[in-house]
Formats: C-alpha cells, sequence, structure tokens
C-alpha cells in the first residue's frame, strides 16, 4: 500500500485540481452548492474510474509496462513532482503529460525500447484535445444560441433549465474525468499492482485493476471534497467570469473530448464502421477547458484571447514530459540505489 | 427540476403582474388627468386612489420578487440586473402617483385653451410607460425584440420634450398672470418628466439587455 500513495496523491491532487473544470462555474456562481458538487463529482469520477478506466491505461501499459511496484511508485511520484513544481512555477502543466513523461523516463533507465507509434497517438491526442474542444464549443455554444434565441425562453426558466443542464453536465465531466484521468493516477500500477481479481455477487469478477482504479477514484473524490472547493470558487468567479449558459456549453464540451479519449465502446464503434479508431488517451482536462473557452472566443470575434497562455500550453506539450521524464529517471536512479529495490524485472 | 421550474413559474407570474400593474397605472394616470382637464373631480379623486393602490402593491410585489430571487438564488448573472430594473420601473410608477398627488393638492387651474397641448403631452409620457413595459417584458421572454422596443421609449420620450416645449411657451404668451404660467409651467414638467423616467430606465435596460447577451 505504501508504494501506491504517490499514485493516490497524485489522484488528490488531481481531485482537487481539475473538479474545478467540471463544476467550477456553477458552484462559483451560486447555481449548485459545493457539497452537491462534491457528492456528484465524487460519485461519477469513482463510477468513470471503475467501469470505463481501462482503455487510457492500457495505452499506457502499451508505452511503458512498469512491471515493478517499486519503479511505478517513483514514476506516479516523478509526475507528481513535475505537477507540484510546474504549478508552483506557475507555468501550464497535465498531469498527463507528466506521467507521459515519467514513463518514458523509466523506458530510458530500464533500457526498454518506447514504442513511438504508441508514443506519436499520445501526443497527436493531446493537440487533438484543445482543437476537438474547441470545434464542440463553437458548434453546441451555436446551437444552444439559436435555440434560446429562437424558442424565446423566459429568463426564470432559462435560469432553472441552465441549472438542471449544469447538474447533468457535470456529472458527465466527471464521469468522464474519472474513465480518462484514472489512467495518469493509476495506469503506471497496473501491471505491478499486487491486487488480484474478486469474484462478487457468484459472477461478477471485480478485477484488480478496477480494485485499483477504485481505490484512485476514491483518491480523487477526496481531493474533491477536500480542497476543490477554493478553486471552484477562483475558477468560477475569478479566472473566467462566464454566464450560467456559456459555461454549460464549455463543460459538456470538455466532457465529449474527455469521453471520446476514454471510450472503448465509442472506439469500437468506429472501427466497425471502418473508420479510424480514436487513440484511447489520457488528455488535459484543463487543456479541454481552454480549447472550448477559445472555441466560444472565436465566435465571438476573437477578442481578449491570451496567446500567451495558449502558447504556454502549448510549450508544456514538450516541457513537461520532458521534466517528468528527467524526474522521474533521477528517482528511479536513487530508489534503486539507495533503497536497494528493483524498479523494474 | 420540478421544484425549480415551479419556482421560475411563480416568479414568471409576479413579474408579469408587477409589469401590468405598471402598464395600468400609465393607462390611469391618462385617464385621471383627462378627467381633471373635464373638471371631473370626483372620478380624478377615484383614478388617483386606483393608481395609488396599483403603487402600493407594485412595491409589495417587487419587494415579494426580491425576496425570492435572493433566498433561492436564482439567476445568479442577472439577478442584480433584474433588481435594478424592477426598482428603477418602481420609480416610474411612483412618478407617476406623485405627479397626479400634485393635481390633487395644488389643484392648478389649467386654462381649457391649454386642454389640448396637456392631453398630448400626457398621451406620450403614457406611450413611453407603455413601451418600457414591452421592452422589460421582452428582456425576459423575447431578447430580441428589447432594442425595438427601447427605440420607441426614445421615441416617445423626445416627442413628450418637444410637446412640452410648445405647452410652455404656450403658457408664457398667454395673458395668464406670471405665478399661474409658473404653475403650468411645474406641472407640465411634472407631467413630462414621467416619459423622462421612463427613458432613464430604458437607457439602463439596453445596457442589462448586452449583457444578458449569451
Amino acid at each position: 500500500m505504501f508504494f501506491l500513495s504517490s499514485g493516490l496523491f497524485l489522484g488528490w491532487s488531481l481531485g482537487a485540481n481539475d473538479a474545478a473544470n467540471v463544476f467550477g462555474t456553477a458552484v462559483g456562481t451560486r447555481m449548485l452548492k459545493f457539497r452537491t458538487a462534491a457528492a456528484l463529482a465524487g460519485l461519477c469520477v469513482i463510477l468513470g474510474a471503475v467501469l470505463g478506466g481501462s482503455g487510457p491505461s492500457e495505452t499506457l501499459g502499451a508505452l511503458g509496462g512498469v512491471n515493478a511496484i517499486a519503479g511505478s511508485f517513483s514514476v506516479a511520484l516523478a509526475a507528481a513532482v513535475t505537477v507540484t513544481f510546474m504549478t508552483r512555477m506557475k507555468l501550464a502543466v497535465s498531469t498527463s503529460q507528466a506521467i507521459i513523461g515519467a514513463i518514458v523516463g523509466w523506458n530510458l533507465f530500464s533500457g526498454y525500447e518506447t514504442d513511438y507509434s504508441v508514443l506519436s497517438r499520445i501526443v497527436s491526442a493531446w493537440v487533438l484535445c484543445p482543437i476537438l474542444a474547441a470545434l464542440f464549443a463553437i458548434g453546441i455554444y451555436g446551437l444552444v444560441r439559436l435555440l434560446v434565441y429562437r424558442s424565446k425562453i423566459h429568463l426564470f426558466t432559462l435560469d432553472a433549465c441552465t441549472r438542471a443542464g449544469l447538474i447533468i453536465v457535470g456529472m458527465l465531466g466527471s464521469y468522464s474525468l474519472g474513465a480518462n484521468n484514472i489512467a495518469n493516477v493509476m495506469g503506471v500500477f497496473a501491471t505491478a499492482s499486487p491486487l488480484g481479481d474478486v469474484v462478487i455477487f457468484g459472477n461478477w469478477t471485480f478485477t484488480g485493476t478496477q480494485q485499483l482504479f477504485l481505490l484512485g477514484g476514491i483518491a480523487i473524490s477526496v481531493g474533491i471534497y477536500t480542497y476543490s472547493h477554493r478553486v471552484m470558487e477562483t475558477v468560477g468567479k475569478e479566472l473566467f467570469r462566464l454566464s450560467p449558459v456559456t459555461a454549460f456549453v464549455i463543460v459538456l464540451s470538455h466532457s465529449m473530448v474527455l469521453y471520446i479519449f476514454a471510450s472503448e465502446g465509442l472506439r469500437d464503434l468506429l472501427t466497425g464502421l471502418g473508420l479510424p479508431g480514436i487513440p484511447l488517451v489520457p488528455v488535459s482536462s484543463s487543456q479541454a477547458v481552454v480549447g472550448a473557452i477559445l472555441g466560444i472566443a472565436l465566435v465571438n470575434g476573437a477578442r481578449n484571447i491570451n496567446w500567451k497562455m495558449l502558447g504556454g500550453i502549448a510549450s508544456g506539450w514538450v516541457t513537461t514530459p520532458l521534466i517528468a521524464g528527467g524526474i522521474s529517471y533521477i528517482l528511479l536512479f536513487f530508489v534503486q540505489n539507495v533503497f536497494d529495490l528493483n524498479v523494474f524485472y | 427540476m420540478p421544484k425549480l421550474l415551479k419556482i421560475s413559474s411563480m416568479l414568471k407570474a409576479q413579474v408579469d403582474e408587477f409589469l401590468d400593474l405598471v402598464s395600468e397605472g400609465g393607462i390611469l394616470f391618462g385617464r385621471a388627468l383627462h378627467s381633471y382637464l373635464q373638471g371631473e373631480h370626483e372620478t380624478f379623486n377615484e383614478r388617483l386612489k386606483s393608481v395609488t393602490e396599483h403603487e402600493r402593491k407594485a412595491d409589495e410585489l417587487r419587494m415579494e420578487i426580491e425576496r425570492e430571487l435572493y433566498l433561492k438564488t436564482l439567476i445568479p448573472e442577472n439577478r442584480g440586473d433584474v433588481l435594478a430594473i424592477l426598482e428603477n420601473t418602481d420609480d416610474v410608477i411612483d412618478t407617476v402617483k406623485e405627479t397626479l398627488t400634485k393635481f390633487s393638492v395644488e389643484r392648478p387651474e389649467i386654462d381649457s385653451g391649454l386642454n389640448n397641448q396637456f392631453t398630448e403631452l400626457t398621451e406620450l409620457s403614457m406611450q413611453s410607460i407603455e413601451w418600457l413595459v414591452r421592452a422589460i417584458r421582452a428582456f425576459f421572454k423575447d431578447f430580441g425584440a428589447v432594442n425595438d422596443h427601447i427605440h420607441k421609449v426614445a421615441f416617445y420620450e423626445h416627442e413628450a420634450d418637444v410637446a412640452a416645449v410648445k405647452l410652455k411657451r404656450k403658457i408664457f404668451e398667454s395673458d395668464l398672470s406670471l405665478s399661474r404660467k409658473t404653475h403650468l409651467r411645474y406641472f407640465a414638467e411634472n407631467v413630462e418628466a414621467i416619459s423622462d423616467c421612463a427613458e432613464a430606465v430604458a437607457d439602463r435596460l439596453a445596457i442589462y439587455t448586452i449583457k444578458r447577451q449569451i
């Protein structure tokens, strides 16, 4: 269990920061009470992690199957240190990018070959994530605007519908966050996990990976309960002042993007239709939100776009994995030689 | 969700009732002044009483709506604007009541030759109230039509300005004593002030409309 602590810390940090992307505006604008938002987000994150988290996790496994628990601990810790360090330096950072960098660091340290086709699929997903979010936001925003203006909906009815909509897309967003980002938290422990399959109710198998994801989901939920309130207030009130309807569009776009990059069912459906399958990759929740906001800004005439921030995000695609890879390499060396633990087999 | 929709339906009805009261207040103002100009003082006093009752009900409704909006934390983004709209609109019906009360207390002697001008000014002020009410209703339900209605308010306010100047000119060109001229001018300005008040609310409404855009 001690070795899982770095992953659980990563999960806690993810819950504390990324739940704000989903319920931040609803809580910040007092449309939803924090306790309700936290309860819904926590439950849906756990459901998403346990029921839909295997796809992105398999992709991480294909990139580098960290096969020793001390190695998994070091890789997750390297990602956590990178995220903490870069956040303190006020640099754009994503847990997804940090964990990928840390895994590549493990590959380099252990001598396992990095599958560059998997790596290129992952990197292309990072770039695609904000672009897709922007495209979804443009489409949904146009549709919602048309619907609101044409239907001549009363301000009070719109308010009631938006509240309900924010709760529904918040739940969908939390499910998608759990399904997509659980790989960041627990993916590196999947191969080396000591947890075995358990049969429940006679015929339902609760796999070791699902148990691992349940623990990760709980860690994310604890992060949401203990630390996300202030982040939600900041996101809802200070960072970007959005109208509740716009917030609905952004959260929905974000949720759809995260779901697309996590859903095995959708991938199978597309490949079944002869279309190219979407890579199941953990992507950045925050970058999906930024992409969606950018999409809406473009529709409204591209005024007040912070190009510097966008540049920071793009540079983060390179710097975050590099820093995480470096820290991972050093940590693995340290754990192997100081504590005399196997970090790979 | 059903609870929320129930609350929003109740508030919708209250806002509609509030706007009905303001609109009726405007119409009653016209009817009351008509009675005054015809020398029907008893009917005038009944109309004044009715306007006073409308003003009191509008006040109560406004406070009830405000309380509900804050207690149920509804429309967080537009709440301040909606409250400001209701308060400013309440000022319009207050002005109507005050003007009629002044007529009742000071009993200005209006020369029959000025009746047409006073009636025209009253009619224009009434129209500015009516279009303001339509603009506010549109703010809630038919967002795209707000600016058209606001334009009408501005139009009637301008026409009221012109009519007031004409009336005042006619007052001062007459053979009345200076004290009566001053007194009548004061009343012309009071009737004109109602359209100014409506326009001030419409100006604010224009800003709130920009803010309400999605």
